[in-house]
């Protein structure tokens, strides 16, 4: 099949491209890009002005809770819910049941994720079995089998002498280290942040310095094993300033950040106790959120990603400190950076594509996805001028513990290409069922 | 919105004392005497009427009844929130136990605050008698209650409204018609 | 007529409202001197006493305010956080709503309890102590008892002392005595400070004999035995020494300065069992106000609902 898009805005900074273009797709590549292209026969001319095109957007971040929590979310249900977003990638993290910890569960993830034919599902493995923080877990078989990162999300590992045992050992693949930063000594019972937030509620507090103390370990660890080192959901100033330091040393060192952190913040979060505000890391001060906008606007963030964490309603509709972390991300992520950043035109395009599309990529250690002819056809159609309403029908994902329920957002993605196939149309999700390679 | 207006005045300073004082000796003359008789006044008004009618008896028999007030913002079936102030909430140093009550009261209306009024005495003991004694009686009632001593008959319609004023609370003793304020 | 529906929490509250609960209150201390300490003025209204938490005092408090108010009530309990374990708390409440009932009284071992309540039923409800964040209703006998002790509560000085980070006591006794104008200092050990008290605005230390000859109050708080995690203090008898209210300390209190506990007392803990029966103790009065000033919020919250034509 072949797809021929007129006129859209093609921001692509990897080919220095920002500008309108015309763009054939045909098969599973990028056939040509030009100023003005006539359509081969029988190609799908898809009228693509006002809208921006750009290299498939990645989340490196996700929960899709398969196997072990298909109630909450599956492999099938969490890739809609990422077309649906605009991506044609994401990367899972292992916190599953059994968790991800070997290459025979790796295999089962990326073979799910062919059969649902949406999006690439990229497994990152657990560090240590059971993700338990004790043993080494049979990390090469892991890549052996397509793992693309590791990490024991969800926990962090608390023995400073685990941590090095695991960078030493993956330091050996080209694969990045994923790093949950929680000192559980300094965050037992924690569910908001400490400071204002936690006397306000009465409720235990999660220190900022329970983060900020792992994220100076793993960053000394890097040094000391040379492994490369992403940091997680980053939330406070003081621990993007410890990633400022690290790279401007030259240390192999990323790190990403979510639109909660960035947009919302523990003044958020009123004496409704609306849980679905409730996250690890906590939201942090207004403060911090600003300094986070700062650290992606001039580069010291590498990534957005959206800890996509679902949860089913009786595990969100509850009291506070007994309802589970997170919230799900996947469908607000790109409408959020839309209309918070990008249409009042404190970021520029490229700098979003860098941060959703390029640098993900890279830390995943991914071929890259350019738009030129010749790349793999791995592209998202963004329409500005979109208006979404975030409800409860609109998202696709199996669960809706939003923190944007209500909300109206400007710009979303449109259309979307995964290896040339057409995933989302107009704004629907069109599987195809068809194994993707 | 309309302001509430004058309609008439019907009794002036002097009536109110003769009317009390006529009071007094209806309930002399009822009970046979002022022994045993105590005086209940419902706050507010009521409650400033109750020493006035006091002075009226002693000032015939000599003897001066005892006086409480009675606030029956706990006993009402439309609990309003208007509770009275504490300085003029019940207070009655006396034992109520076989006695002749006579509950004063400003104006006599639905009943209700008498009602209120006789469940609130009750719960504090056993009276032999309980009279009921007020300035005004503008009728319109709802329960089954009448006063046994009254000053004035005062026929009214529900759209006004009728005004006791008795000092210290207000300038003047006197009783007033006023039209209510129309929304 | 008070500014809230609920009461949820003091930070939501006037001085207004707060002088009218204390007035009501006043109100029926004369009907709890009578020998029928009773009066219909809630007769006829459901009050569900919702215990999801253990807890004597508070409750007894609330029933016995009930009964004197002539209304309905039932007590349900339970440990965890329902009532049938494993039973959400919004299929609890609105199982409990659906036989129309007219009030809640919430004590709960988790924050919020009481606001999530709200968003399950329309009847009105009363916070009774959610997990670490407020105790609305201890706060308004606490105010209670301190006004009739000194006829005020404007400029008076008051040392709220011990397990503060673990206090709802403090989390809704601060708000509301800051609203009446008076200036509170918390006291207690460096690992039971609140972890923010510029958000109450109010100055901390760890010193109590530094201000103990200061203040016109000095509110004892209950150690949270059961809520301690890890070894926050070494021992109860360091604790005693160092922040127990001993009658050494209590000779050096300015003669007039009153000494309050929200109970149950550790003796010999944070407070000294010849202390807690001395005269400057207010302990018993508290618990007298707890009907009172109960009985005013239930009365206030629930009672003007049919107006009808007075007189």
């Amino acid at each position: 099949m072949a797809y021929l898009l007129k006129r859209a805005h093609v921001v692509d900074p990897q080919v220095g491209l920002d500008d309108v273009r015309d763009v054939l797709i045909d098969g599973e590549k990028v056939a040509a890009v030009a100023e003005s292209l006539d359509a081969p026969e029988g190609a799908e001319v898809i009228d693509a002005s006002g809208k921006y095109l750009v290299p498939g957007l990645v989340d490196m971040h996700v929960h899709f809770r398969d196997p072990g929590f298909e109630y909450k979310e599956t492999i099938e249900t969490g890739a809609r819910a990422a077309t649906h977003g605009g991506f044609t990638d994401v990367a899972t993290m292992p916190n599953t049941d059994p968790v991800t910890d070997n290459g025979a569960e790796v295999r089962y993830q990326i073979d799910r994720s062919r059969h649902a034919g949406l999006c690439h599902v990229r497994p990152i493995g657990a560090l240590t079995v059971g993700e338990k923080g004790q043993t080494l877990a049979e990390i090469g078989d892991m890549v052996m089998e397509g793992a693309v990162a590791f990490s024991d999300d969800g926990h962090g590992v608390q023995s400073a002498g685990m941590m090095r045992t695991c960078m030493e050992y993956v330091s050996q693949f080209d694969k990045v280290v994923s790093a949950h930063c929680e000192v559980e000594s300094l965050t037992t019972h924690g569910v908001i942040n400490e400071g204002r937030a936690s006397t306000r509620l009465g409720m235990f507090g999660w220190p900022a310095l329970g983060e900020e103390l792992e994220i100076y370990r793993d960053i000394e660890l890097c040094r000391m094993t040379g492994c490369a080192l992403h940091i997680a959901h980053i939330s406070t100033e003081k621990g993007l300033e410890l990633v400022r330091a690290a790279k401007a040393e030259g240390l192999p060192v990323t790190c990403e950040v979510t639109p909660h952190h960035l947009f919302l913040s523990e003044e958020d979060i009123t004496d409704a106790y609306d849980t679905n505000l409730k996250m690890n890391p906590p939201l942090r001060t207004a403060a911090d959120a600003a300094a986070l906008v700062e650290g992606i606007l001039d580069g010291s963030i590498d990534c957005v990603v959206t800890d996509h964490a679902p949860h089913a309603p009786h595990e969100k509709d509850c009291e506070w400190e007994i309802a589970f972390f997170g919230i799900v991300g996947l469908e607000t992520s790109l409408p959020l950076m839309l209309t918070n950043l990008v249409l009042p035109g404190k970021m520029s395009w490229s700098r979003l594509v860098e941060v959703m599309a390029v640098n993900p990529r890279r830390c995943l250690r991914l071929p890259e996805v350019r738009v030129e002819a010749g790349s793999t056809a791995d592209l998202t159609l963004i329409d500005p001028a979109a208006e979404v309403t975030v409800t409860e029908d609109w998202l696709q994902s199996r669960s809706k513990n939003s923190a944007w329920l209500g909300a109206t957002l400007a710009g979303a993605a449109c259309d979307v290409f995964v290896a040339g196939r057409h995933t989302l149309t107009d704004g629907v999700v069109t599987p195809v069922r068809r194994v993707l390679r | 919105m309309e302001q509430p207006q004058l309609k008439a005045q019907i009794m002036d300073e002097q009536a109110m004392s003769r009317a009390l004082t006529r009071i007094a000796h209806e309930i002399i003359e009822r009970n046979e005497g002022a022994d045993g008789v105590a005086l209940v006044g419902i706050v507010r008004r009521g409650a400033a009427l109750a020493p006035m009618l006091a002075d009226e008896i002693a000032k015939i028999e000599g003897t001066r009844p005892p006086v409480g007030s009675l606030d029956v913002s706990f006993y009402r079936d439309d609990v309003s929130r208007r509770i009275a102030p504490v300085e003029f909430g019940t207070d009655i140093k006396f034992d109520v136990d076989g006695r002749d009550i006579v509950l004063v009261d400003d104006v006599l209306y639905t009943g209700r605050t008498i009602r209120a009024a006789l469940d609130a005495l009750i719960d504090l003991g056993r009276p032999k008698t309980v009279q009921l004694a007020v300035m005004v009686d503008r009728g319109h009632r709802e329960l089954p209650i009448r006063a046994d001593y009254v000053g004035k008959n005062v026929p009214s319609s529900h759209e006004e409204d009728v005004r006791v004023s008795i000092r210290p609370y207000d300038e003047s003793n006197s009783v007033e018609i006023w039209t209510r304020p129309v929304a | 007529m008070l500014s809230v529906k609920h009461l949820i929490d003091t930070t939501s509250l006037t001085a207004d409202d707060i002088t009218q609960i204390l007035d009501t209150a006043r109100s029926f201390s004369e009907v709890n001197k009578r020998a029928i300490k009773k009066v219909p003025a809630l007769r006829g209204r459901t009050i569900v006493n919702l215990f999801l938490e253990p807890s004597t005092r508070t409750k007894s408090s609330f029933e016995l305010a009930e009964k004197r108010l002539s209304a309905d009530s039932l007590s349900m309990g339970g440990a965890t956080s329902s009532v049938v374990k494993g039973e959400s708390l919004a299929d609890t409440i609105e199982t409990i709503d659906a036989m129309n009932v007219d009030m809640f009284i919430c004590r709960a071992r988790l924050a919020g309890t009481p606001q999530k309540i709200t968003e399950h039923t329309d009847a009105i409800v009363i916070n009774a102590g959610d997990g670490k964040h407020q105790h609305p209703t201890q706060a308004m006998l606490d105010l209670y008892t301190i006004r009739e002790n000194f006829g005020h509560l404007d400029g008076l000085k008051v040392a709220i002392v011990g397990d503060l980070s673990h206090s709802r006591v403090c989390g809704s006794l601060v708000p509301a005595l800051k609203t009446m104008g008076a200036d509170v200092t918390l006291v207690g050990p460096p690992t039971f400070q609140v972890d923010d008290p510029d958000y109450y605005g109010v100055p901390q230390t760890a010193d109590l004999d530094a201000v103990i000859p200061e203040m016109d109050v000095v509110y004892m708080l209950r150690v949270q035995l059961e809520r301690m995690e890890g070894a926050a203090i070494p021992s109860r008898r360091e604790y005693n020494r160092l922040w127990g209210l001993d009658m050494a300390r209590v000779n050096r209190m300015k003669p007039e300065a009153i000494i309050c506990h929200p109970g149950p007392m550790n003796r010999g803990m944070e407070i000294n069992a010849d202390v807690a029966d001395c005269a400057r103790s207010r302990i018993l009065d508290q618990v007298n106000a707890g009907v009172l000033t109960r009985m005013a919020e239930m009365y206030l919250l629930l009672g003007g609902e049919n107006n009808g034509v007075s007189a």
